[in-house]
């Protein structure tokens, strides 16, 4: 006889958006996992056709309150790609000094309120800053230093209205720069702490086989770059990057999901696959505690990648340190353009991995065919098949329990479910 | 103790930038967790817990036929609901597909639109159910959402500044991006809240926290096109992050009707 369960937990939470999970047992042997993402589709790809190139960055930041500046640079990337706008050395320095607010803002929130509760069993950041009030404070302070950075340069943390077409609209007189600095100095070492202390957490003993993919550059660790690499040591440059990786709907998820066009695989983004490539490339404080810290490299179990965050924010504030002591306010904020006819198409390395972008722009200046795609839908078939990995010697536990530690693998990968709008429940249907 | 304050936060079509917008009050959140439950606020904790609450903040737009039904039941669950942000308050950016083909839209972004659930406007909370106050801006200010339940805590009446982000440049001492660049501002038509910041980063405001309580729209386009901007320039102003706040929708239509005759009296 065959008996049927279904049990439904509620909303996955401490997720940037929300969404749904399902996984169908059938005697026990998992049949189906499958990530609902339930998004409200919001069509930016097909509002921004018809705009003037210059909109765009505003645009495409409103796809997500979390990494509005991945947004807007890799489509400001993506434009000056299209229109050979060659961008000088003192401006690119400040944009990767706006993308490392980004970084520490984004990967603080995730460490501290989101993912740092599991560990120790808390619903929430707050919660677990009851226990823990020095190292919440502490990273609230963290997350505060890339608002800072955010605000200086961009006006406000969600959002910033500086980026341009071609530069910014304008640069930071040197003082304003100079100003961060004293933060930024305590805030390096308050993140080699931070990371100390998560090295000491007890990570869950699973190891998966990842095709690693991000951006990689021979000389520096990757915010800006054009040529990808992936763990299985293939490389590929960035205009080729929609004959390697395609979009594809499946019924159960309003999110595309993507894969390998020739292996039909899956891959993963983000801090690990960056880390694991890249890691020689980090500024001296991040290279050395990468090799102190409990951690065997190449590092394939995504429940450190909460690691990997710590291990880059400690990067961020080092790079972050060496723009501002060195920075000298360019003549100008930006380089002027005139449009015409152009394909253009840019990568950068957003917080939770590879965020891509191509624009067709016409002789006035206006768009006609975008093509974004996020991380999150890049890494959703892989949370899928790690779910199947992760969940057979789990089964005998109780539903909620197995429930919990699904959300747990769930909330390790960071995944920036508002990059579409969604509602994620989890679902498990048991046929005996 | 007293009682906590019990807020539910909700979201609908956005990009979560509103809810940061709290999360990044940083040292106050935890002054703020003293005095307020956060009893529904799944994307900081995994403890749901549900209404009535004492205070509802809605962020997002209403955009598919499940949020219709749920826009309602969350209503009833409260007496106080504040919508926060542009999606909540105007529809949001999503609402440029309101007036297209959204059947196009969905081809366009979708390979199988048959999967999606989606209708074919984006619309404020304030269509749907009664709404007790709107804080503006996309995203909205830190300081004016701690404000907002502050005044709930404290029983006041909820207000923010109404004033034009115009009139904060002159507070500030900014230079007129306008006058003395040339470059289009909404910041005399655009409510206050920002602190000014595009015409402090040399830019013109965008209308991002939506139109201020009493606007000379018209004055204001006449003013621009007689300064030698075409209308088709003005029109992504209007039509952008508010797009379907109504005295934005008005001129970006008026506009456009402007701009399609240029062209043919040029033909
Ligand atoms: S109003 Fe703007 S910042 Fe707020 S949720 Fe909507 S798009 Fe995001
Ligand atoms: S100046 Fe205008 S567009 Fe810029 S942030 Fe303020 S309200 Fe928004």
């Amino acid at each position: 006889m065959s008996e049927s369960r279904t049990i439904r937990v509620g909303a996955l939470t401490r997720v940037e958006g929300e969404g749904a999970l399902h996984v169908s047992l059938n005697n026990n042997v998992i049949d189906r996992v499958e990530l609902n993402i339930y998004e409200s589709p919001r069509f930016f790809e097909a509002f921004l056709r018809g705009r003037p190139l210059e909109d765009v960055p505003d645009l495409t930041a409103r796809i997500c309150g979390i990494c509005p500046v991945a947004y807007q640079m890799s489509s400001a990337c993506a434009i000056e790609a299209a229109l050979e706008i060659e961008i000088p050395t003192e401006i690119h320095q400040l944009r990767k000094l706006l993308y490392c607010g980004e970084w520490i803002e984004s990967h603080c929130l995730h460490m501290h309120l989101l993912q740092a509760p599991d560990f120790f069993g808390y619903s929430s950041g707050l919660e677990l800053g009851k226990h823990f009030p020095d190292e919440i404070k502490r990273g609230l302070r963290l997350k505060k230093i890339g608002n800072q950075i955010l605000e200086v340069l961009g006006g406000r943390s969600v959002h910033p209205v500086n980026v341009c077409i071609g530069g910014f609209y304008r640069t930071p007189a040197l003082d304003e720069l100079q100003s961060l600095i004293p933060e930024l100095e305590w805030g390096l070492q308050a993140a080699i702490e931070t990371t100390h202390w998560i090295s000491g957490f007890n990570f869950p003993d699973f190891v998966c086989n990842y095709d690693l993919i991000s951006i990689s550059n021979s000389s520096e660790y990757p915010w800006f770059g054009d040529t990808m690499g992936s763990s299985k040591g293939e490389s590929f440059d960035v205009k080729e990057y929609e004959q390697v990786i395609c979009e594809y709907q499946v019924p159960h998820s309003t999110a595309l999901q993507a894969h390998k066009i020739e292996s039909q695989t899956s891959c993963l983004f983000g801090p690990l696959a960056r880390i694991n490539h890249s890691r020689d490339n980090f500024h001296p404080n991040a290279r050395e505690l990468a090799d102190r810290v409990n951690i065997q490299w190449p590092c394939n179990n995504p429940f450190q990648s909460i690691l990997a965050r710590g291990l880059e924010v400690v990067h961020a504030f080092e790079e972050a340190l060496e723009i501002c002591r060195n920075y000298q306010r360019p003549s100008e904020s930006r380089i002027p353009y005139q449009p015409r006819a152009a394909v253009g198409m840019a990568a950068t390395e957003a917080p939770r991995g590879t965020l891509f972008h191509r624009y067709e722009i016409d002789d006035a200046g206006l768009i006609q065919h975008a093509t974004i795609i996020p991380p999150t839908s890049q890494n959703q078939k892989q949370i899928e098949n790690d779910l199947r990995d992760y969940l057979p010697p789990l089964l005998s536990m109780e539903d909620d329990q197995v429930a919990q530690a699904c959300e747990r693998l769930i909330r390790s990968y960071d995944p920036c479910i508002s990059c579409a709008t969604h509602f994620l429940k989890l679902s498990i249907e048991r046929v005996e | 103790m007293p009682e906590k304050l019990r807020l539910g936060i909700f979201k609908f079509a956005s990009c979560d930038g509103c809810q940061l917008s709290l999360l990044n009050a940083e040292e106050e959140l935890l002054e703020l967790a003293e005095l307020v439950e956060f009893a529904h606020f799944p994307e900081a904790s995994s403890r749901i817990d549900s209404g009535p609450y004492d205070l509802v903040l809605i962020e997002g737009s209403i955009s598919t036929p499940e949020d219709l039904d749920r826009i309602q039941q969350i209503r009833r669950q409260t007496d106080t609901l504040v919508t926060i942000g542009a999606c909540a308050t105007a529809g949001g950016i999503q609402a440029l597909r309101n007036g297209a083909n959204h059947d196009e839209f969905m081809k366009l972004v979708y390979p199988h639109p048959e999967y999606l659930q989606s209708l074919a406007t984006s619309t404020p909370i304030s269509n749907h159910v009664s709404v007790d106050f709107e804080l503006r801006g996309c995203p909205v200010d830190t300081g004016q959402l701690l404000q907002i339940i502050s005044d709930k805590l404290h029983h006041r009446k909820f207000s923010v500044p109404d004033h034009s982000v115009c009139r904060d440049c002159k507070l500030q001492n900014i230079v007129c991006v306008s006058v003395a660049r040339g470059i289009p501002c909404l910041g005399p038509l655009t409510q206050a809240g920002c602190g000014a910041i595009c015409p402090r980063f040399h830019r013109g405001c965008y209308g991002c926290f939506g139109p201020c309580h009493q606007t000379n729209t018209d004055g204001l386009t006449d003013w621009l096109i007689k300064d030698g901007h075409a209308s088709a320039e003005l029109i992504p102003l209007f039509l952008n992050v508010n797009a379907e706040a109504p005295e934005f929708a008005r001129t970006g239509a008026q506009l456009k009707r402007q701009d399609s005759a240029e062209g043919e009296s040029d033909e």
